[in-house]
């Protein structure tokens, strides 16, 4: 069984349904992402997963336990981190005190884990007093990452990492998401930028209407001729 | 000389009584935007916690009185300040267990919680007229001044001067040795920061393992010892009035506008702003004039811009003025 297990996840908001038996897996070491077009509920899956959404059918097995019922805090207590699309950092304070409220349930490893987020982003060390309206959007992203791996996750969760960035930093960003998940983190992922996401995932979900249209591994999805057409532009 | 003489007049008619009364506001207004960033509503029963934890000052000082208790050349009341801060947290805590946590919970729009806070107002209030009587109450047996004017006359040998009450000078120095403590807590402990977090995105402290709770509590329990401290520290300098509570909303509320609500910085400094306009506005410049012009231009009228009985026009224009040209404040607020 993989490491992080959601299956057949049925639910919405109020009446409406969004999720139709979604089912996402994940392992450690591994990059996921899920693709699908705007509505699909990629973003909703991740809610879902992450307990900030109530399922009305499906389970949600994470490191050997049932954790369907669980609140998102106990959740980030088991070692689930998570990267919300926006607002996703704390804008009145500085680099350092987002990561340290990042850690705040996790007392002894805070400055041994404030260190391995500078040498992840060094230009997070260079920013470290300034608050974050200061910062640009990709070193905000940064801090929302860095902020997220403060718990020491097992599996990181992160909501379009790479919304309103620059291409440049895009890259950058997926080379650090890259470096991460090479650390033995579990990571799953929701994209926009989705070639460039499956270039570098190692299993993709390509969503519909809330349901699983494609599974596959990221290189084949990029092959494949249907997806390509109908969600990659060609 | 002359030059001389008009500073010593206003520093004893504004600047002192300024930075007292300007004090009072600042420690007033520390609590409520604070209630605002953290709680996200505006806490119109605030000036009543203060009259709370002054009533509640009094009795015991009257109690320690009967026993002979005495604070040599202090005033007696000081010692029991912190009795009326734990009694007054208290009355927090309940007030929040019973109004308002049902509004959090509910997550209802600030304006409802604002209005249940009018409703914990009046209650308060009433409260109090039931237990202490709505009549003045002087508790102040210190020593009154530190130097007097005639002291610093004597001193000097102006005509005029200045005098330091012993009051004016606690207020002070509370108000600060306070703020500091409080600004320290907010930016160097992690408590005062997860209370920052918790202000700036809810959601995202408490996807930090933030324990809302805990938040909620501590913001009560400074709430409640800042009130106590300038309802103590007001009272002790002119006199307890159960009534001025109310109308001292206006100035507190305007300061922590001004400043920027939800910014304590803002407040701190919008407190000193309030009562030194109300002060330099309602001042009559007659004697300060007559020391600085020529002989033959003194001025025959009082030079008062307003009567004193509309020093709270005076803020109120400010909190107009503010809210016209500049809603967020000097300090733009919203988070701590």
């Amino acid at each position: 069984m993989a490491f992080l297990n959601a299956t057949e996840m049925l639910g919405g908001y109020g009446e409406t349904t969004i999720l139709n038996s979604c089912t996402i897996s994940v392992n450690k070491g591994e990059i996921a992402v899920i693709v699908g077009p705007n509505g699909a509920g990629k973003s909703t899956a991740m809610r879902a997963i992450f307990g900030m959404l109530r399922l009305k059918k499906g389970q949600i097995m994470f490191d050997n336990q049932d954790i369907t019922n669980l609140k998102p805090q106990e959740r980030v207590g088991l070692g689930m981190g998570f990267v919300p699309q926006t607002n996703n950092v704390f804008n009145s304070m500085t680099v350092l005190e987002n990561l340290e409220m990042g850690g705040f349930l996790n007392n002894k490893d805070i400055d041994k884990n404030i260190q391995d987020i500078f040498s992840l982003f060094p230009i997070l060390y260079e920013k470290r007093s300034q608050t974050l309206n200061e910062l640009s959007g990709g070193q905000r992203q940064q801090v929302a990452v860095g902020r997220a791996l403060m718990t020491n996750p097992k599996l990181l969760m992160l909501d379009e990492p790479t919304a309103g960035v620059s291409p440049i930093v895009v890259k950058e960003l997926f080379q650090k998401i890259t470096e991460i998940s090479s650390k033995g983190i579990a990571i799953l992922m929701v994209e926009q930028n989705a070639k460039q996401a499956l270039a570098i995932a190692n299993k993709g979900f390509v969503l519909v209407q809330g349901e699983n249209k494609y599974t596959d591994k990221g290189s084949s999805l990029l092959k494949n001729k249907e997806v390509r057409k109908a969600f990659l532009g060609g | 000389m002359d030059y001389f003489n008009a500073l010593a007049l206003i520093i004893n008619f504004i600047v002192i009584p300024g930075l007292t009364y300007g004090s009072q506001l600042a420690l007033g207004a520390l609590g409520v935007t604070l209630i605002y960033a953290v709680l996200r509503f505006s806490n119109f029963a605030h000036g009543e916690l203060m009259s709370f934890g002054t009533m509640i000052c009094i009795l015991f000082t009257w109690l320690g009185q009967s026993y002979g208790f005495s604070f040599s050349f202090l005033p007696t009341a000081l010692l029991f300040v912190p009795i009326a801060v734990i009694f007054c947290v208290l009355y927090c805590i309940v007030i929040e267990k019973f109004v308002f946590s049902f509004y959090r919970r509910q997550k209802a729009d600030p304006i409802i919680t604002l209005i249940a806070s009018i409703g914990v107002m009046f209650l308060t209030a009433g409260l109090i007229r039931f237990i202490i009587g709505p009549g003045d109450q002087s508790f102040n047996d210190g020593v009154r001044f530190i130097f007097s004017v005639r002291d610093f006359k004597n001193f000097t040998g102006l005509e005029q001067g200045f005098g330091l009450k012993t009051t004016q000078a606690l207020t002070i120095g509370t108000t600060l040795f306070l703020s500091i403590s409080l600004f320290w807590f907010l930016n160097s402990t992690k408590t005062g920061k997860s209370m920052r977090a918790f202000s700036d995105n809810e959601e995202l402290a408490l996807l930090s393992g933030i324990d809302p709770n805990k938040v909620v509590l501590v913001t009560w329990i400074i709430a409640g010892s800042l009130a106590t401290f300038a309802g103590v520290l007001y009272g002790l300098d002119k006199i307890y009035k159960p009534f001025i509570f109310l109308q001292m909303l206006l100035p507190i509320f305007s300061a922590a506008i001004l400043g920027g609500v939800g910014n304590p910085i803002g407040a701190f400094i919008g407190g000193y702003i309030i009562a030194l306009s109300e002060l330099i506005v309602t001042f009559a410049y007659k004697r300060v004039l007559g020391y600085i012009l020529p002989e033959n231009l003194a001025p025959d009228s009082m030079m008062q811009f307003l009567a004193t009985d509309y020093k709270y026009a005076v803020s109120f224009i400010i909190l107009v003025i503010v809210l016209i040209i500049k809603p967020t404040g000097i300090f733009s607020g919203k988070t701590i």
